[in-house]
């Protein structure tokens, strides 16, 4: 019988219980793993196991995926209309609004990210992202296309059947939204794998799903790793199609696994070095406050992170100083604290690895401006960091550290900063900060990222498109962007009296 | 130099003269290919050469890229407005009207098929292609979002930059108007490889291009073989989209190469064993002539042909009885004889194809019904061929054949066939044939295919998206929907007074 977890939060921001299912939801049921293995959940914040929760096996995919197909035939599908499914999404938004405190609370304790971010963002924008996609779900509307009058040409967007979703770790509840919304509004069956470091929210997700209703087999969640579960899911013959949200590096295997198996479509969300371009004319004050927020925000933990700053060499002085003071401020502790910005980073992998970064900075020649170190014995805890004096070159300006690691790059000349910029193989995102309009707006069409902020940075709506150029991804998710991820299109052509 | 192939028409349908550079087109001027190779161009209504072009090499594929990205960032793109590329891509369907007559008579020489269909089909609507796509070029609109009044919040649907376009050899001018026409209209700098096979319309259609006064760089033509050309343009690391129509095989190896290098986003049209069903209550006489149009025209190389003809039992023996009489009137001879319907298949090497499928039919112990055999002694002529007797599993019922071979299987049950219809790998196109509007209708809405044509067959327009469902395609071409194979969407959001 698969466990439940039950834990008692006792903190100075919330109070309060939550007690869940650890199991694998397949099929409307909280399994055991195929090989009864399981997996531990650590709490970032101390190092120590939360929790362990069921495994599952590239058999358990193949379970899953019967049930989706099932239920994509029967009673998902065309089979329930889109009233329907959006009367289901918008329970399902009720039952996350009822419960937002707990779920904010389960996402601090597994991801490390501070409750108040997690509420103020996570949470609220997740609840929204499923209130937006509830609203589609029935104004999903193909075409009639005029050719002449002996003949009826429409098309129907249909769903594409039984989907795979992997989620990373970064934003759990709220990446596990924008992929449930958009393939549940148009009809589609998941089969979704969290990250084998986050799971918890998108356990406790299920139970609401089940408790909104959902038909068995609609949505399945498979906790596991990516070496199995997840490479199970891009090679499956019988899923038909793929979205993924991760690293660069595990996307193109995605998309070979997907190519060489059942030519399944993919949407690819994946890593960014997002430029952040602060010109004299900026407002420096708001413009050192969005800085720290473009790249401190989630602990660094964000794919479309300004973690290349770049400041024009009139106000690099003031901007350094005052940044430097903003940054300082900031106060890394406990994610419960009642004053927390900054908790620790999500895993001891992901420590390991910024501080790697930290040190190839140093190794190659860069000022360790502010930070650079731990903070505390326990957890895995990084003060935000600030390099400067460095070279293009150096991998700190050119990989992606995904930590609260930015570096500051003076510059004189607007071509050359685009020029710099743009010198990347990656394309999520990009801000312009700069009063002139004419500048600001000429800099952000210039700019090839999916995203480009002018005079903010990392903000996001449920209603506005969001994707990568370049090596940053494949497709746009949000917005009514992203429903053309999830519905296949089909031409009906009636011949009314043509004569062969 | 490139050296000029002249050719004089004096046949029975069409008296005329084309006169043409054979060069690789790169960066608005004709040259030889970087190692001076060249490639046969045979004739396959005799077997013979027609004339030699010139062969590209994947170093040619490096220059025509580094032209197309200069062109893009200066003359092309978004340097070159809506109406502007309007107006070229009307001039250039305007030129092809003027030369319709030579460019289907090239057609006709090239690949085989008959000088009326080219002029009827292929070059009609190509040019009715380019013309429609001219009209989207100025329509290119992003969306403004609501989110607050202190924030303006809208997308850019930019060109992507640079694609790689690989076409087929089944309808060369056809299948080039496809591709080119959304990705010029939308900005995009083109890299186009045509089939090794039949290069003979694209060149010359480079010369129109050329005329109409696209400017150099936009558009480049590579002719050259897959695994040089074709594998340098889907594995280029500065290529930003590859657009293949072909065969699935060849469509897993685009898309693996894709993921390998630059995670190119990729458009594929990939093959069909598209279902034709005739129910009892179908005007049999017409179902018929179209039954027939589904699977000789352009002597079955169409990856669109209905290749499995389903026949309810109560009008099998009526049906076979006008189908085997219909197909035997079909005059398979000369391209450019006055009455021919069907010429030679493209190659010897998809002649042997078909004649091996063949074989293998007859080796499982289905019945030749009709045809089956060569026509004439010179030339890859094959009669139109019938087959039943057949069961599910054998080669000429699962694997697309590509030639004139049609598969008639009686059926009694509805959801029987439908069963039958969908148990495929691919899912590019349908058809139904029946005169009950709810058997007509569910039917095409349940059969898992791109496209389902309802009492007609293989009928297309330029405003009706096309593509493929499963290991059929990804993507849509044609139609409105075709735009969002060649733009990246930017979103920009400004700031306008939220305080961080």
């Amino acid at each position: 019988m698969t466990s439940i977890f039950t834990h008692e939060f006792n903190t100075p921001i919330y109070k309060g219980k939550t007690s869940f299912n650890t199991g694998l939801y397949i099929n409307g049921k909280f399994v055991e793993g195929s090989d009864k293995n399981t997996i531990d959940v650590i709490n970032p914040a101390t190092g120590k196991i939360i929790t362990k929760v069921a495994e599952a096996t590239s058999k358990d995919v193949d379970v899953a995926v019967a049930a989706a197909h099932k239920a994509f035939e029967t009673t998902w599908g065309l089979n329930m209309g889109g009233a329907g499914r959006s009367r289901l999404l918008a329970k399902l938004a009720q039952l996350m609004e009822e419960h937002q405190q707990e779920l904010a609370a389960l996402e601090a304790l597994d991801n490390g990210k501070t409750f108040t971010w997690a509420m103020d963002v996570d949470t609220t924008f997740a609840i929204d992202t499923i209130r937006y996609y509830a609203g589609w779900a029935d104004k999903i509307h193909g075409q009639v296309v005029e050719t002449d009058e002996r003949k009826l040409s429409y098309t129907r967007h249909e769903p594409i059947g039984v989907v795979g979703q992997i989620i990373p770790w970064n934003f759990p509840l709220l990446m596990m939204s924008w992929k449930l919304g958009p393939a549940l509004a148009t009809g589609n069956c998941i089969v979704m794998k969290p990250s084998e470091f986050t799971p918890l929210t998108a356990i406790r997700m299920s139970e609401l799903i089940h408790e909104a209703g959902f038909p068995p087999g609609t949505f399945n969640l498979l906790t596991g790793y990516g070496n199995t579960v997840g490479a199970a899911i891009s090679s499956h013959m019988k899923i038909d199609k793929v979205a993924f949200t991760g690293s660069t590096l595990v996307g193109r295997k995605i998309m070979e696994a997907a190519a060489k198996s059942n030519l399944k479509d993919i949407t690819l969300e994946l890593g960014g070095k997002s430029p952040n371009i602060i010109f004299n004319d900026a407002d420096v004050d708001q413009a050192v406050n969005w800085a720290a927020h473009g790249i401190y925000w989630n602990h660094g933990q964000a794919c479309c992170a300004g973690s290349r700053i770049f400041v024009q060499s009139g106000i690099y002085d003031e901007f350094l100083s005052k940044f430097t003071e903003k940054t300082r401020s900031l106060k890394v502790g406990d994610p419960f604290d009642l004053d927390s910005y900054q908790g620790p980073q999500v895993s001891q992998l992901q420590y390991d690895r910024i501080m790697e970064y930290i040190q190839s900075g140093k190794d190659q020649g860069a000022t360790v401006h502010l930070g650079g170190d731990r903070v505390g014995t326990e957890g895995f805890y990084i003060n935000p960091t600030i390099f400067t004096d460095t070279t293009p070159d150096m991998k700190i300006v050119q990989e992606e550290i995904f930590g609260p690691v930015g570096v500051v790059i003076k510059f004189e000349d607007e071509e050359d900063v685009i020029r710099q910029a743009n010198d990347t193989v990656f394309g999520l995102a990009a801000a312009v900060f700069s009063q002139n309009i004419t500048r600001a707006l000429t800099t952000a069409h210039r700019l090839k990222a999916g995203t480009a902020w002018v005079n903010c940075v990392n903000q996001l709506h449920a209603n506005v498109p969001f994707g990568g150029f370049k090596q940053s991804g494949i497709g746009r998710e949000l917005g009514e962007y992203a429903l053309h991820n999830y519905t296949a299109v089909k031409s009906v052509q009636v011949n009314l009296g043509h004569v062969m």
